[in-house]
């Protein structure tokens, strides 16, 4: 039998060694692509229903009477373009959903999405992925506690500027226990995602084109906050 | 060479439990069991890779050369657990959102390596099934127990959101020990799994040790039993 690469001695070269792991390297990268080839449309696809869930969740559906996934509009972010999903009913934006991102516990992202309405009042907000620790920090995530509930109905004056951080920081929101880098970060990234909404309104409910004046105020909308 | 698969299995869960006995595996240990349901869906994942990656290795073990063994395990073992995150997120999309935390988690798993150079890079593709399969089943006992006992002791629950792994059916497995209970904090911190991992361990000591003296008890008693009536 001509096994010849069974045999001991081959095995000691070099030249086996290098051609071993090239080949090893080179065949798990290939299950790796072809793996990947065929698993991202299904990826994007569940993805894509966890989108749709997500935005049923922050913004209620009485709210639209469109699809509210593909009505989107890019707004630059402090230099980074972030995609908001605009919720109309007849044709008037009611609400925009838009996912804000805080660095975690270990400086992992946890990304948000935030549902606001025309008056800039918290629809809902859910955590959609984060790296926090299982047991301390997941409470942000509404299956293991309602804890994130408690933005519903706030806005930027409700409660006071200041008031807005966990109640360790001196504000209304509950930290938990063992656990407040945490719940203080999604409290910032929350109120952040209103003043984003405080600054880019006009553009956001659609009552001006995006363009070069992106992020002024509209003369009929403007800072009614 | 013929297996004794049955000594194969019970090295695995417990004679040479990945924790208990060989001290593997403690970053993701101490990181997941600060629930029995995390422990029990890490390991879940933890068994399957074990599975894979032992008859891989196993069914390849002639081609690979001594030298350059570890790092071929190592390419093997990232590239399975990379099939496999990207296989159930695909397929097995309510299974990820669970286990999906874990799943990378399972790469700096030293006792998947371990396993392949100690037993899959020198025995049958059958034992090392075997054997991967009990180690994981092995490693999955450790992380429910160190879980169940860090969850008791830190939050007074049990199996807690063990439905959202399981199905709704595994909803009774569910507990609450002491409603309104204030938790106890560092259990549920890394120092808390390695004092109760230590206390645990203790207690297997113990228990082997009663266990061995009874059997030679057990033994002296006989051999005085086969003596007496020659020395009557």
């Amino acid at each position: 039998m001509n096994r010849w690469f069974l045999k001991p001695e081959y095995r000691q070269r070099l030249s086996y060694h290098v051609a071993l792991l090239g080949g090893v390297a080179l065949l798990t990268s290939a299950a790796i692509g072809v793996a990947d080839h065929l698993t991202r449309p299904d990826i994007a696809q569940r993805q894509l229903e966890d989108l749709q869930i997500t935005l049923q969740q922050v913004v209620p559906a009485t709210y639209y009477d469109n699809d509210l996934v593909r009505d989107t509009v890019t707004v630059d972010d402090g230099g980074r373009p972030l995609v908001v999903y605009r919720a109309r009913r007849g044709g008037q934006v009611q609400a925009v959903c838009y996912q804000v991102s805080a660095p975690g516990y270990g400086n992992t992202a946890m990304v948000i999405a935030v549902g606001v309405d025309r008056a800039g009042t918290l629809l809902g907000a859910r955590v959609i992925s984060h790296n926090e620790t299982p047991g301390l920090g997941d409470k942000i995530e509404l299956n293991k506690s309602d804890w994130i509930l408690s933005f519903t109905g706030r806005s930027l004056n409700d409660p006071q500027p200041d008031q807005w951080a966990v109640k360790k920081d001196g504000g209304v929101f509950d930290q938990f226990t063992g656990a407040t880098i945490t719940p203080r970060a999604v409290v910032k990234a929350v109120k952040a995602g209103l003043e984003f909404f405080a600054a880019h309104r006009a553009l956001l409910l659609d009552e001006v084109a995006p363009g070069p004046i992106a992020g002024q105020p509209a003369p009929d909308g403007g800072n009614r906050l | 060479m013929s297996e004794d698969y049955r000594s194969v299995f019970t090295d695995g869960l417990w004679r040479n439990n990945v924790v208990f006995a060989q001290m593997l595996a403690l970053c993701p240990l101490m990181a997941v069991t600060t629930t029995a349901t995390n422990g029990l869906g890490m390991g879940l994942a933890t068994t399957g890779v074990l599975l894979t990656s032992n008859i891989v290795i196993a069914s390849c073990r002639d081609l690979i050369s001594q030298e350059v063994r570890i790092p071929v395990f190592v390419l093997l073992i990232a590239a399975l657990v990379s099939l496999a995150d990207m296989a159930i997120n695909a397929w097995l999309h309510e299974l990820y959102k669970v286990l999906g935390l874990f799943i990378p988690l399972i790469v700096v798993n030293c006792a998947v390596l371990g396993r392949a150079e100690v037993f899959a890079s020198k025995r049958a593709v059958l034992a090392s099934a075997v054997d991967g399969l009990a180690m994981g089943l092995g490693y999955t006992l450790a992380l429910i127990l160190i879980g169940g006992c860090r969850e008791i002791l830190g939050s007074a629950t049990l199996f807690a959101h063990a439905s959202l792994l399981l199905g709704d059916g595994f909803a009774f497995l569910e507990t609450t020990l002491i409603p309104k209970y204030k938790g106890f904090l560092l259990m549920l911190l890394p120092p808390g799994g390695f004092l109760v991992l230590g206390f645990l361990l203790a207690g297997k000591r113990a228990a082997e040790r009663r266990w061995q003296r009874r059997a030679t008890n057990r033994g002296e008693a006989r051999a005085g039993a086969q003596q007496s009536p020659s020395a009557a």
